[in-house]
């Protein structure tokens, strides 16, 4: 069975961002960008059933600007085996991403598309599910705990104080919770390795795709500063000033 | 342990202007003379440029050397410098402008760029990269390899995952040997490996101490109204002065509405009750600052030492299988208060020495004195000769008359008056005891101009796994409570840029040190300034510390 695993570079958890002058976007000139971290869970969890014997080949796909390319040499580090970048500088959005993917799909025939739950960018959520239902694929989002059975994959799910566990037909759609597994560092002769593993290239156009984004962003803007605490003299003082002050007594 | 090898012709330590530069003339060389040489650099940062910072006002005279198209290769040098103007802050709120007239020469900055010495960095690794140079951001050297022979062969890079308890954990993966021919240290100021190798082979037993200074940055984006691209602004005096210390602060206009502004404290000050954090945050408040800064936003915070004791305190760059260049040696010229130009061609120097004695059929592993032969016929040497004097009359005189003593020298003698001035001073042997020391009030941040230090740790985007054996190494655990806290009121809570060192209480009720090593910036300031040099400052997981973006 082959896998296919969409992973997104994005500003490094790390960074701390900020809107640019203009409020139309977010500032990440010349900061450090990185693979999402739900993606590298995705990849991780690929590799240790490639390494179980139960997927054949690990595919990972991203698409963007050129540098996605870097991603992908960090996810064949990882131990993936070979790389799909679709090359675009229009700003992908969600429906687009899965459109994107859907035409890989088709291409390529995996078993299993294990995607990150959500991107650390724009916290969409959305791309998973979109791609499960462009493909009329079974989806186990939030997926904690997956286990390949024959035909089916069982995906145990993180929900509001607890667990849910899901049977699901394959082929179908994976996306990735926190606590799935840790991944794994990259040691340096196997970046060196992942030099010389394929990676293919295409234009949205080659995958007949369009890809106009249809959300249009109005505006970016910090979140409130938060105003410095008082020290209040007694009781008295403090009732006085929820009272009257935050009004919330 | 038993560990995976990988051989190179040639590995370097730290991918700063001096660590790529040496790639960048190794390869460069090795294609003209039809040569097979591999070369690698090895980076702590996240990637290239996420530990960098700096001023700063760069001189493109490496570079027109190493790179002379880099014009049309867009290096980002974009901003040239137009104005330049020196200061002395006499009071909190007044300033003497020093006519340009007796500005001593090397303090001008005609030519000259003011960019982001991290971005410098990017785009000098995209050329190495093209060269073939295999560059590993995340993976700092932990380690020298010497072997019997007293040569060195390489380095170990820093095994991962090892919890703070020392127990490995599911993701362990250890350390590789990096082993090459030649090994090149290029970790900038205080390098930790660099100061093993000092102390291993001796190699500053004929030089004076060397000195350093920390810096303290920050980049803001500022009203259009109030920006000057290419204004370069110098001086010294308050607030440093009130203290009897010394520094010089800089404050810089690059493009796009941005200044980079900044403080260097010498770290030879001598009253423990110093922060060179809250000199940093009063000295923006002076009128002369001010008035750029205000209604500005600040976007980056970062700190680093710099390495400043100049030409005697040079130590001696070769031993067995390796050569120490840029900061790490110590080449920054301090009369120009410029490090980035003479760590280029230290590094150029050094793959110059190198290329030719591989062509000539060395395996490896000698003692590359033809290095100190071409460093001395360089202007790499005639640059830091003639500025000699500069840090030591400073350190001796202070700024009023130890400046005027540069301004004689430099501007009448050319740097070639016949004396030298020794600086044999320890910095870290300065601190006066607390009772003979006065506190001093520092102004509450007003969280417009000045800020409390969490929230600019904050905008340094600095982190480290938190799980890992803690990277600030204490010789004696007690040391920072029974001499320190006892002596010196614990001056490492005060000289820390990120707040790492906090004295707790703890439940008992004792006194004890709390090292936060998550916030490190990596600026080696605890390293070089612990009273008893208690502190020492190894390597930690690969990827953690500061994410600077453009400093
Ligand atoms: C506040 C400030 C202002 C300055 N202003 C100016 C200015 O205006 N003009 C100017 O020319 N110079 C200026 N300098 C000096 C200049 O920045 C330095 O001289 C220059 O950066 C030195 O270059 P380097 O390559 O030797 O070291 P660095 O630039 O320090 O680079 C060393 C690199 O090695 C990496 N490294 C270190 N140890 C290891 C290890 N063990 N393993 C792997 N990687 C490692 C580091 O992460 C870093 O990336 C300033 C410095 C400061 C701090
Ligand atoms: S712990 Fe040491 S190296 Fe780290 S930021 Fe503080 S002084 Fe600098």
């Amino acid at each position: 069975m082959k896998i296919l695993v969409p992973i997104k570079r994005v500003v490094d958890y790390n960074v701390r961002v900020r809107p640019t002058t203009d409020h139309t976007a977010v500032e990440i000139s010349n900061a450090k960008m990185s693979m999402n971290p739900f993606d590298e869970i995705a990849v991780e969890e690929a590799i240790r059933l490639k390494e179980a014997g139960i997927a054949s080949e690990v595919v990972v796909a991203s698409f963007g600007v050129k540098q996605c390319q870097e991603t992908i040499r960090t996810a064949l580090a990882m131990g993936a085996d070979r790389g799909i970048h679709v090359e675009t500088d229009v700003e992908l959005q969600p429906l687009s991403v899965a459109k994107l993917l859907k035409a890989i799909v088709d291409k390529e025939n995996p078993g299993l598309v294990i995607l990150g739950k959500q991107a650390i960018d724009d916290d969409a959520n959305q791309t998973g599910q979109m791609l499960a239902s462009l493909l009329n694929w079974g989806q186990g989002t939030f997926a904690c705990g997956i286990k390949v059975e024959s035909e089916t994959v069982v995906v145990t799910r993180e929900i509001d104080g607890g667990t849910q566990t899901l049977s699901l037909k394959l082929p179908a759609v994976i996306t990735t919770d926190l606590r799935l597994n840790e991944p794994r560092y990259a040691k340096l002769p196997d970046i060196m390795k992942a030099k010389k593993k394929p990676l293919e290239s295409f234009n949205p156009e080659d995958l007949s795709v369009d890809i106009t984004p249809r959300l249009k962003l109005l505006e970016v803007t910090e979140p409130p500063k938060r105003e410095g605490g008082v020290i209040v003299d007694d009781v008295a003082a403090l009732l006085d000033k929820l009272r009257n002050e935050a009004k919330v007594i | 342990m038993q560990r995976e090898k990988m051989e190179y012709d040639v590995v370097i330590v730290g991918a700063g202007p001096a660590g790529l530069s040496t790639a960048i003339r190794l390869r460069q060389l090795a294609i003209e003379n039809d040569l097979e040489l591999t070369v690698c650099v090895l980076e702590k940062g996240s990637e290239v440029g996420a530990h960098i910072l700096s001023g700063a006002v760069f001189e493109p005279r490496a570079l027109n050397e190493l790179i002379p198209d880099w014009k049309d290769k867009q290096a980002p040098l974009k901003t040239a410098v137009s104005e330049d103007e020196v200061y002395f802050l006499t009071s909190p709120d007044k300033a003497y402008k020093v006519p340009n007239l007796f500005v001593p020469k090397p303090m001008h900055n005609k030519d000259n760029y003011i960019v982001s010495l991290g971005n410098v960095c990017r785009w000098l690794a995209e050329r190495a990269e093209e060269l073939e140079v295999d560059i590993f951001p995340g993976f700092p050297a932990a380690d020298v390899i010497i072997d019997e022979a007293n040569v060195v062969r390489g380095v170990i890079t820093n095994d991962m995952g090892i919890a703070a308890d020392g127990k490995q954990k599911d993701n362990f993966e250890p350390g590789m040997e990096l082993i090459g021919k030649y090994t090149i240290f290029a970790e900038g100021c205080r390098g930790h490996l660099g100061k093993r190798l000092t102390e291993h082979f001796k190699l500053d037993d004929n030089s004076d101490p060397q000195h350093y200074g920390l810096g303290i940055k920050e980049l803001w984006e500022i009203p259009e109204a109030q920006h000057k691209p290419g204004l370069v602004i110098h001086g010294a005096g308050w607030p440093l002065n009130e203290s009897g210390s010394t520094g010089g602060f800089f404050l810089y206009h690059l493009e796009n509405n941005q200044v980079s502004v900044g403080l260097i404290t010498d770290l030879n000050y001598s009253n423990p009750y110093v922060s060179p954090y809250l000199e940093f945050q009063r000295f923006k408040h002076h009128p002369q600052i001010k008035q750029y800064l205000k209604g500005g936003r600040r976007i980056s915070y970062g700190a680093r030492a710099i390495t400043k004791g100049g030409y005697f305190s040079l130590p001696k760059m070769v031993m067995p299988g390796a050569i120490m260049v840029g900061c790490d040696a110590g080449t920054l010229n301090f009369a120009k208060i410029k490090g980035s130009h003479t760590a280029m061609k230290s590094g150029m120097l050094a793959a110059e020495t190198v290329v030719e004695a591989l062509s000539n059929g060395d395996e490896g592993g000698q003692t590359l004195t033809n290095y100190v032969e071409r460093f001395n016929a360089s202007w790499l040497h005639e640059e830091l000769q003639s500025s000699r004097n500069f840090g030591p009359a400073i350190h001796k005189w202070g700024p009023y008359i130890g400046g005027a003593y540069n301004y004689i020298e430099q501007n009448w003698f050319a740097g070639k008056l016949p004396f030298d001035l020794h600086d044999n001073s320890k910095d870290h042997q300065q601190l006066k005891n607390k009772q003979q020391a006065n506190k001093i009030d520092y102004p509450l941040a007003d969280n417009s101009i000045s800020f409390d230090l969490l929230s600019s740790v904050y905008l340094s985007s600095t982190n480290h796994e938190e799980d890992q054996r803690c990277h600030l190494k204490l010789s004696n655990a007690d040391t920072p409570v029974t001499i320190n806290l006892k002596d010196y009121d614990a001056p490492e809570q005060r000289y820390c840029p990120a707040g790492v060192y906090e004295i707790v209480t703890s439940e008992k009720g004792e006194e004890q040190m709390q090292i936060n090593a998550q916030n490190c910036l990596h600026c080696k300031t605890c390293d070089i300034k612990d009273p008893t040099q208690n502190i020492t400052w190894i390597s930690p997981e690969g990827g953690g510390g500061p994410n600077y973006p453009n400093m």
